[in-house]
């Protein structure tokens, strides 16, 4: 049976996305509603702003069953706003900005500056023969991480790729770059559940 | 940097997929992506920029006065006071842009120094030079610039522009211009796509545009940078209408700050820029919203802003 990725198309570089998981032959849509959610096996959250889609997951309704689906298992990756959105803590986010707590990890948003420091380079991940290029944008900081968390690639001491369970998040823009690695190791999730 | 180098530069930095490019230039296209499908706000003091950010914009521009009232008080418009654009900086999380005029580099070199997020080199001010506009190659802040059709994008996109946008007439209140360019725009890349390899040159001749940008968009079928809509956005549904001709994101300038209710018709934007495929959601989102801000016919406007930049 075919699998269907969904990629959540609120708000952010959610085309990026769906560009890379069809050149890998999956069959992609973009979810805005509960029922678009209900026809997808797994998910991935872009980056964007994560305030923003904050705001449109409660008003779209997606929260609740985007809650409900990672309950179940459903595999999901998060990319710079969507790693933010699957933290357990985001230590400077607004008051009101919602967080699923899919993995145990606590989050610095803008870690690294505003766009003037935004910058690219080599990381070398776990598993992989050659380095991927990895593109930082306004990028967050995994602040903390918990004992069942996988760290998958670091940049200097900070971790930028990690896993738990079916949650795999990432610091930076794997779909800005023509490397494929990286959404491999995640659609490789779904053979898994 | 010579013409022909910096053509050579472009096309290095773009590949047939349309979204790589290295350098700087990879990274403030990435920003540019990371703003589609979002609404860019126009505001004058911090505490409109916390109301845009509790709406959902996923970036504010910050500038003294909104273009309507530029419009209305006439005289030179200029780059923003840094004092007031390190205030709403302070205030929000999300990116802060801020306008410089056209060709004027020291006023952009001023806002990287500043740290904004992106700069606009805006027709809403008075240009400083008649000619040339800002060789954007120069900064490593990435620039969003205005385009009435195609030929004017491809030449914004040459110069550096990370991000294009449609350049209706701001201030006015009336969608009908930023309509018209995203039309004639993306009307142009079909025809392209259409083209064979000889007519290819005459396009670049007609567009005024580098050949090789022309036959990338043949090829790919789309502008090298992501393309926004500007100008004359006062409506849940004008967002909506920007996003199902093309365009892949609003900016909102008078027409949140300028109407009756601001924070209720952000929020009713953010809705319709998101959901802009959706009319149940943008029935909804259009209710009870108060007056949208009054706005003027074109007949009626003694400069069009859009004629500013070459």
């Amino acid at each position: 049976m075919s699998r269907v990725v969904g990629v959540l198309a609120l708000q952010g570089a959610f085309e990026a996305h769906q560009h890379v998981l069809r050149e890998l032959g999956f069959e992609t849509v973009q979810v805005r509603t509960p029922a678009e959610l209900e026809l997808v096996d797994a998910l991935v959250m872009p980056g964007g702003e994560s305030t923003t889609m904050s705001h449109l997951l409660v008003t779209s309704g997606l929260f609740e069953s985007i809650d409900a689906r990672l309950k179940q298992g459903m595999p999901v990756f998060g990319t710079c706003a969507g790693m933010i959105l699957l933290a357990q803590g985001v230590l400077d986010g607004r008051s009101d900005q919602k967080s699923f707590g899919a993995i145990d990890i606590d989050v610095k948003r803008n870690a690294y500056g505003r766009q003037i420091d935004s910058f690219e380079t080599d990381i070398a991940v776990d598993g992989f023969v050659d380095d991927f290029h990895a593109v930082f944008i306004r990028a967050p900081q995994i602040a903390r991480y918990g004992d069942g968390v996988t760290v998958l690639a670091r940049h200097g001491q900070d971790v930028v790729l990690a896993r738990q369970g079916s949650v795999m998040v990432a610091s930076f823009h794997p779909e800005l770059t023509s490397d494929m690695r990286i959404h491999s190791l995640f659609t490789g999730l779904l053979q898994e559940v | 940097m010579g013409h022909a180098r910096l053509v050579g530069t472009l096309i290095a930095m773009t590949t047939s997929k349309g979204n790589s490019a290295s350098g700087p230039m990879r990274v403030n296209r990435g920003l540019a992506e990371m703003l589609k499908g979002g609404v860019i706000m126009d505001v004058v003091n911090p505490e409109q920029a916390k109301i845009a950010e509790d709406a959902g914009a996923t970036a504010v521009m910050a500038l003294e006065r909104v273009p309507a009232d530029i419009r209305r008080d006439g005289g030179v418009a200029r780059m923003s006071d840094p004092e007031m654009i390190e205030g709403i900086k302070a205030v929000v999380t999300i990116p802060v842009m801020a306008k410089a005029r056209i060709g004027h580099f020291v006023e952009a070199q001023i806002l990287e120094a500043l740290g904004v997020d992106f700069i606009d080199e805006s027709e809403v001010l008075t240009p400083a030079d008649e000619t040339h506009h800002i060789d954007k190659f120069a900064f490593t802040s990435p620039f969003v610039c205005g385009a009435t059709n195609l030929g004017e994008a491809l030449r914004r996109i040459s110069e550096g522009a990370a991000l294009i946008r449609s350049k209706g007439e701001a201030g006015t209140g009336n969608v009908v211009e930023a309509v018209r360019h995203l039309r004639s725009i993306f009307g142009d890349i079909r025809r392209i796509t259409q083209a064979d390899s000889a007519e290819l040159f005459d396009w670049a001749k007609k567009l005024g545009a580098p050949l090789p940008l022309v036959q990338e968009i043949a090829e790919t079928g789309k502008l090298q940078v992501p393309i926004f809509c500007a100008g004359g956005i006062a409506t849940p549904a004008d967002a909506a209408l920007a996003m199902q001709l093309g365009a892949e994101a609003v900016f909102v300038g008078s027409g949140i700050f300028k109407s009756d209710d601001p924070s209720p018709r952000a929020k009713a934007i953010v809705q319709a820029t998101a959901h802009f495929r959706d009319a149940h959601v943008l029935a909804k989102v259009s209710r009870n919203l108060g007056a949208p801000m009054t706005g003027i016919g074109m007949d009626k406007i003694n400069e069009r802003y859009a004629d500013r930049g070459w």
